[in-house]
């Protein structure tokens, strides 16, 4: 078990949320859309460009940029074998 | 006994939650549109009956939540406490019951009665999901209607409950108290007691719902406090202070943030106990489309695929419309012309009326059908999809992936048109990124610049037109995007919005609610350009008839045009005469009668406005015709073409039936010689034209729909801004040119 931030997860990894940094309007809009600890949540992909990234979460999908992913601390399994989700 | 007061309903939903389903279902085409009082947010509402009292349905926007950051969750809000509706419909998304719950929540907090749509059973039910709705109301303490919105299932219950809810003999809003843990709770009740003890109560809002909202930072309230002078006002603030900063140094926590948590924690908690999965939820329809349209290779293709058919659609779909309209005019034309006497009231409905009016309606069919284009992209959930594809492109020029829209019916191949493409950017809830959105969307190629782009491009780069045309795109698209940031830096300062964005799940647009929403934006957009469009094309046409020739001058051309008259009737008199004379000299009776036109049109208020330009405009190129052709290009772009033909006394009438070619051909083909003919135009000139009519002042239509989406300030801002611009770029570049050329 490691916490990783969202942006380093890679496609298809999944884990629950422990916990979501910083405040203002960004961090309160991602807990209001459902990204709170003890969700789980599934990277499905990202966009051409690499950001945003395209997850689902309680079986449906959300997308977010890459910098408010950055704010998003998940459970994983394991690290991610490779570099493959980070930019 | 309330039995036969009229109820109002406030409508309220997370956005796909199937709220426009069943605003549509409730109130059928009996709605009405305007705006909240203040804001250019659009309110709609409807009136039914059902068991014989009238209930009023207003319907919110859709929201995720009630806080005070963006437009849309602020005026649900204040609606909500100033309007103070019977009750609210909270329609709710069975298949994702956590998220939707949350926005209910915050109606609770609030205290106001609220009954549950539960929509989309149908959906949930085939997904394994049953829901005890009475656990759900019994931990809630609210009423839980099961429907399809869709199919119209379940809506008479749902009335009957909303009916008993309003009925109910004590009408006080009763907070519901969610516990946030020992610390903030008793934080709560401080200011909760505090906020008694001040003046705030009477504003209408409950005392914990302010306390709440003023631990959470809220900005709305925090002004409120902070505007509240007494000592009360002043110590709750301190209080939450002290909170936040105890916490961020305990836990290293937020304040709002962690009472997010704690509501979505109580959630969490309900849901265990009020869902029973039976299998897995899956998705599996629309996550294999998402496999293959959001792969990281295809998307773009597949993007750029979809954007073409609606191109295709909109063209296929609207052009035989638009020719029933077209011909409705011209018999309209033809009826007054046969008809009236001649004289300046016979010139004033044929030329100003019946085709300034014709010319700006035609273009209603085309943006209908642009409309059911979009309204089918939006109602399957690709738009969405579009905006996650391209955000990252957008956000580097400080817009959002929302703007793709805008961009794409403003033109983004050419020929859309930027009235849709400005009333599409109502889903960028950012103020200063949906602005910056609007005042670049009339950048891009719509459909009535093309005519006047094909003839310069013909005439100047004939091989190479095709290439013109696209590098005009291209350029169109460069303009946007650059401006956009210009107008971030300088104008629009300040951070992204936050792009957490919901993909919704693929369906299968409705038939009535792809009609129904194509519908209301075109009807909004006739009845705006109906207020203004007779006013602006009349005030046109008088500037381009008046003042008339001075009266000497009009004796010469009609001096001519007699004795031309003479000579023909000499010529049908007489015989022996070779072939084609008389044709000849009819000829040039008509060539008199465009030259005085011409001599006309410069004399006029636009002519005269066309030649005090001239010193200016000759450093980008135009001559005082294609100023006069410019001014008109207000009224309508394509107007730009008809006026140059007057200006440059361009026969565009009847000798090119043999040809084969219709009026408009003839005209852009003729002009097109003429002007690649004249020396005082070179292909310097020509593409410092075509980039001025790309970027100067959008149509009147479009900047009276810029005034009734975000204030006079920005249409004014548009209006000038634009041409400003447009020269300054036609100046470095008709410069910079020549010193290459």
């Amino acid at each position: 078990m490691s916490i990783i931030s969202m942006r380093k997860m890679a496609a298809r990894q999944s884990g629950t949320i422990a916990r979501v940094k910083g405040g203002g309007e960004v961090g309160l809009r991602i807990r209001e859309m459902g990204l709170t600890p003890g969700a789980a949540i599934v990277i499905v992909g990202r966009a051409p460009l690499n950001d945003p990234v395209h997850i689902k979460l309680y079986g449906h999908s959300l997308t977010l940029r890459n910098n408010e992913a950055d704010h998003i601390m998940v459970e994983v399994a394991a690290a991610p074998s490779g570099a493959e989700g980070a930019e | 006994m309330s039995g036969d007061k009229r109820i109002v309903i406030g409508l309220a939903g997370n956005p796909n939650a199937g709220k426009t389903s069943l605003f549509n279902k409730l109130t059928g085409l009996r709605a009405h549109v305007g705006n909240y009082p203040g804001v250019t947010v659009e309110q709609k509402w409807g009136e039914l009956s059902h068991r014989g009292r009238t209930i009023k349905v207003v319907d919110l926007p859709g929201t995720y939540s009630l806080n005070s950051y963006s437009l849309d969750e602020r005026v649900a809000r204040d609606f909500l406490i100033n309007e103070r509706p019977d009750l609210a419909v909270n329609v709710i998304d069975t298949t994702n019951l956590e998220r939707n719950l949350y926005l209910t929540l915050q109606f609770l907090e609030l205290g106001l009665p609220v009954v549950l749509a539960m929509n989309m059973m149908d959906l949930s039910s085939a997904r394994g999901i049953s829901i005890n709705m009475a656990q759900l109301e019994a931990g809630l303490g609210v009423k839980a209607v099961p429907i399809v919105a869709t199919s119209g299932k379940g809506l008479e219950a749902l009335l009957d409950k909303a009916l008993e809810t309003a009925d109910e003999p004590d009408r006080a809003w009763r907070p519901l108290k969610i516990s946030y843990g020992p610390d903030i709770d008793e934080a709560i009740e401080v200011i909760e007691e505090q906020v008694k003890n001040s003046t705030l109560p009477a504003r209408k809002m409950p005392a914990r719902w302010l306390a709440v909202k003023c631990l959470e930072g809220d900005p709305a309230v925090g002004e409120l406090f902070a505007g509240e002078a007494s000592q009360a006002a002043v110590l709750a603030e301190g209080t939450r202070k002290r909170l936040a900063a105890r916490l961020r140094l305990a836990a290293d926590d937020e304040l709002a943030g962690l009472m997010t948590d704690r509501r979505y924690g109580f959630l969490a908690g309900l849901c265990r106990a009020a869902i029973t999965r039976t299998r897995q939820d899956v998705r599996e329809i629309s996550d294999a489309i998402d496999k293959i349209l959001l792969n990281r290779l295809l998307a773009p293709v597949f993007f750029l695929a979809v954007v073409y058919g609606l191109y295709e659609f909109t063209f296929w779909a609207s052009g035989p419309v638009v020719g029933w309209l077209e011909s409705f005019f011209e018999f309209l034309g033809e009826t007054a012309g046969n008809n009236m006497r001649d004289g300046l009231l016979k010139d004033l409905v044929l030329e100003g009326l019946i085709g300034g009016v014709g010319g700006v309606l035609g273009f209603a069919p085309l943006i209908a059908f642009m409309f059911i284009g979009i309204s089918i992209l939006e109602d399957s959930g690709y738009m969405a999809r579009a905006a996650f594809i391209l955000d990252r492109v957008f956000r580097a020029f400080g817009l959002h992936g929302n703007s793709v829209t805008a961009l794409i019916v403003g033109g983004g191949i050419a020929g859309g048109c930027a009235i849709p493409g400005v009333m599409a950017t109502r889903t960028l809830r950012d103020p200063k990124e949906r602005i910056a959105t609007i005042l670049v969307a009339p950048f891009m190629t719509c459909g009535a610049k093309l005519p006047v782009f094909m003839m310069i491009a013909n005439a100047f780069f004939s091989e190479n037109a095709p290439a013109v045309m696209m590098g005009l795109t291209v350029f169109g698209w460069a303009a946007a995007l650059v401006s956009a940031k210009i107008l971030r830096i300088f104008v629009l300062p300040g951070q992204p919005a936050p792009f957490v964005l919901e993909l919704p799940p693929y369906r299968r647009p409705t038939f009535s609610g792809v009609l129904l929403h194509a519908w209301e934006r075109t009807w909004s957009y006739v009845k705006k350009a109906g207020a203004v469009i007779v006013g602006v094309t009349v005030v046109i046409w008088l500037m381009m008839t008046f003042p008339k020739l001075p009266e000497e001058q009009k004796a010469f051309f009609e001096g001519r045009i007699e004795a031309s008259a003479a000579l023909i009737e000499n010529a049908r008199n007489s015989e022996g005469l070779p072939p084609g004379l008389i044709e000849a000299l009819e000829k040039e009776k008509a060539a008199i009668g465009r030259e005085e036109s011409s001599a006309g049109l410069r004399w006029s208020l636009a002519g005269k406005i066309g030649q005090a330009l001239e010193p200016l405009s000759r450093l980008i190129g135009f001559d005082w015709r294609a100023n006069i052709a410019l001014v008109g290009g207000f009224a309508a772009k394509e107007v730009v073409l008809s006026t140059l033909g007057t200006a440059y006394a361009i026969d565009a009438g009847a000798a090119a039936e043999g040809e084969g070619l219709d009026g408009e051909e003839t005209l852009r083909q003729r002009l097109g010689e003429r002007l690649a003919s004249d020396a005082a135009w070179s292909p310097l000139a020509a593409v410092s034209l075509m980039v001025f009519v790309l970027i100067y002042a959008p149509c009147f239509v479009t900047i009276v729909v810029i005034y009734r989406e975000i204030g006079l300030k920005w249409a004014v801002f548009s209006l000038i801004g634009s041409t400003v611009y447009a020269y300054l770029i036609c100046l470095a570049l008709y410069q910079g040119g020549g010193i290459f050329v």
